[in-house]
């Protein structure tokens, strides 16, 4: 069984960070990784830094400009998460933009991913159709999991048709948004996360975006498997006066 | 060989739809509906008059004695320079304009790298009454400030791009991430032929007037509707996309693309984006773009704003990789003395993106019984300052 699927058949009030690779300095990630897994986080996303983040808002984008000239390359990534993997077992995944993967290699990329233990993807601009067609089989043979987005415009069939595809979970864009955190959630929000659960659908769930704080996140969890904090924690880090280690256990702390 | 785009907006390996789940929705609705509209003949009408009494169509093919002479073949110009805002540009905002109102959309966003697109947009927008954003890469908005007036005068709001390089690329994702943050009333007027199908193909259609025009005129004039090359600069590609629309099924024609080599292609100073970049995405489009090993994308540099764009759209991709397209690098200075030498024997005064078209000249051998089209897709009046700072001194 693959850790997420582990994680998501046992446990409930998911809490998963977002974490750019090389920021704020360029080993960091390690350590960032070792100490959310050590407070308790259930599992974190890794972002790969990119030039052109469409799906980001400002706080993600900085970040990834930091990591850039800090020096961050897809194979640092990959020895980062080796290390981590030695005292580290929650779930990884990588997020990150489909023009990173192909111009490495889609297929040697995916394989390396694996071997060094990263278990899914979250690919923005990996459209569904082209994910269906050219990239599925490869995913599934290195038994990678990937997550796609849905929002408040998708319709409800489409939400069927892309939470079969996500294998590892489904993740729940809560607004019109690229990401960045908001500090409450509106009844509109509310609303579509209710009409999502009523759909019953078997594939876990976590909502992202606007999620910055333990009340946002356990109105999230109300509705779903858990959430995803991103912005928040970037914000945090950038502007931290503790060091890291205390910085990432007093953030996750009051979220427990 | 086959060079319309696809159902799944393909030229053969290039375009397609790379974009966010957030996009979806308004690609698809705009995918579903675009050709509906623009193919109705209340469209058409609506479009067709505005072209003619509001921007000046059509344009005139100009037998540019002078220039013929130097060449010692037959060069015409089709002279874009003329239309209203003084570049092609406004060909296709006024098409999409006219597309956002029937689609019900009443906030219009833009980027804009030169300015060019940015006024030709602020300009349909205040002829249609509706609200207009255009984001513009903080730097080029200090590079560029005539036309960041003109704008402001024609009440658009300028944000200024803030993130990576502060140029084009980076107002295009701007503009895409604001379309994402308010998916219902706004409508992204995209400026060349890049970005997420239908964009490409749309812009393309809006452009092809340019080719329309010059079938008819080169018949009047040659008694032949086709000549034998065509050039035309490409930035993200649009004017070189109007320009040849009509003839990419004619082998007969020649397509000539020129590329802004910048300071030398080998001097990582350089936008030439077919020599120097390989197969990726940018801007929801599967294409040619510079980028370095890693996949990120790199900042191109021409003195030509309109030419500082490090991908091109996936028509011309495929027209590169195919072979039909012939692709040419020009230098700024080469682009500077075509300039000048235009102006000095023809009295008109080009655009530094339509200068690099007209440099191309000096690399083609031509023949006296050669016909050549220079699309000269706009006029030189935003470019003055840099005419005047390298003007040569006898
Ligand atoms: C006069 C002129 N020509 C050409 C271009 C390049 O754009 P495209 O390649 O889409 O025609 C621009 C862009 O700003 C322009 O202003």
């Amino acid at each position: 069984m693959n850790r997420l699927e582990h994680l998501f058949s046992t446990k409930e009030n998911i809490l998963n960070i977002y974490t750019t690779a090389g920021f704020p300095k360029l080993n960091d990630t390690i350590e960032t990784i070792k100490e959310l897994a050590a407070s308790g986080v259930d599992m974190v996303e890794i972002g790969m830094p990119f030039s052109d983040p469409l799906a980001d808002g400002p706080t993600i984008q900085h970040s990834s400009e930091v990591a850039i000239e800090n020096g961050i390359t897809l194979n640092i990534i990959f020895d980062q998460i080796k290390e981590i993997r030695k005292t580290v077992d929650i779930p990884i995944m990588l997020m990150g933009y489909i023009n990173q993967l192909m111009k490495y290699g889609v297929e040697d990329f995916l394989a390396k991913a694996a071997a060094v233990g990263v278990d899914g993807f979250i690919l923005p601009d990996l459209p569904l159709d082209i994910y269906q067609e050219e990239y599925k089989a490869l995913f599934e043979k290195h038994n990678l999991k990937m997550s796609f987005l849905i929002t408040p415009q998708t319709t409800d069939d489409r939400i069927k048709l892309i939470a079969k595809e996500s294998t590892a979970f489904l993740y729940v864009v809560s607004s019109f948004a690229i990401t960045g955190s908001k500090s409450d959630l509106q009844q509109g929000q509310l609303d579509y996360f209710k009409k999502i659960e009523a759909m019953k659908l078997n594939t876990p769930k976590l909502i992202g975006f606007g999620i910055s704080n333990a009340d946002t996140f356990n109105t999230a969890c109300n509705y779903a498997n858990g959430a995803i904090i991103g912005s928040a924690f970037i914000k945090t880090l950038t502007t931290a006066t503790t060091e890291l280690k205390t910085t990432i256990h007093n953030f996750i702390e009051p979220l427990k | 060989m086959n060079y319309t785009v696809n159902e799944k907006g393909f030229y053969g390996d290039f375009g397609g739809a790379y974009i966010p789940e957030m996009l979806h929705h308004n690609v698809n609705e705009l995918k579903e509906q675009y050709l509906k509209i623009i193919e109705s003949k209340e469209f058409q009408k609506e479009y067709k008059s505005l072209l003619k009494d509001y921007v000046g169509r059509p344009t005139p093919l100009y037998l540019a004695k002078n220039l013929s002479k130097k060449y010692n073949s037959t060069i015409y110009l089709k002279r874009e320079d003329l239309n209203h805002t003084g570049a092609h540009k406004i060909n296709n905002t006024v098409g999409q304009i006219l597309l956002a109102q029937k689609m019900g959309k009443n906030r219009i966003i833009a980027e804009t790298g030169a300015g060019q697109h940015g006024v030709a947009t602020a300009t349909v927008c205040a002829l249609m009454g509706l609200e207009c954003i255009v984001y513009m890469g903080e730097i080029d908005i200090q590079r560029q400030a005539p036309n960041v007036a003109r704008m402001k005068m024609l009440g658009a709001e300028v944000r200024p791009a803030t993130s990576g390089s502060k140029t084009l690329k980076d107002a295009t994702n701007e503009a895409i991430r604001d379309w994402i943050a308010n998916p219902v009333d706004t409508y992204y007027l995209i400026g060349s032929v890049v970005g997420p199908h239908p964009y490409p193909d749309m812009v393309a259609r809006f452009q092809s007037i340019i080719s329309e025009e010059m079938k008819i005129q080169l018949e009047e004039k040659t008694g032949k509707n086709y000549p034998d090359k065509i050039i035309a600069c490409v930035g993200g590609g649009s004017n070189a996309a109007g320009a040849f629309y009509h003839y990419l099924d004619n082998p007969k024609v020649e397509l000539i693309a020129v590329e802004a080599d910048g300071l030398g292609v080998a001097t990582g100073e350089s936008a030439a984006t077919t020599q120097l970049g390989s197969e990726g995405i940018i801007h929801g489009s599967k294409t040619l773009l510079m980028q370095n090993s890693e996949g990120q994308i790199t900042e191109p540099y021409s003195i030509s704003a309109g030419l500082d764009y490090p991908g091109v759209g996936p028509l011309h991709a495929h027209l590169f990789k195919s072979g039909r397209g012939t692709f040419i690098g020009v230098t700024d200075a080469e682009a500077l003395n075509a300039a000048y030498e235009l102006t000095k024997i023809e009295g008109i005064i080009p655009a530094l993106e339509s200068a690099h078209a007209l440099a191309a000249l000096d690399k083609l051998a031509l023949s006296p019984n050669d016909c050549v089209v220079v699309n000269l897709s706009g006029r030189g009046d935003k470019d003055m300052e840099t005419y005047i700072d390298r003007m040569p001194t006898n």
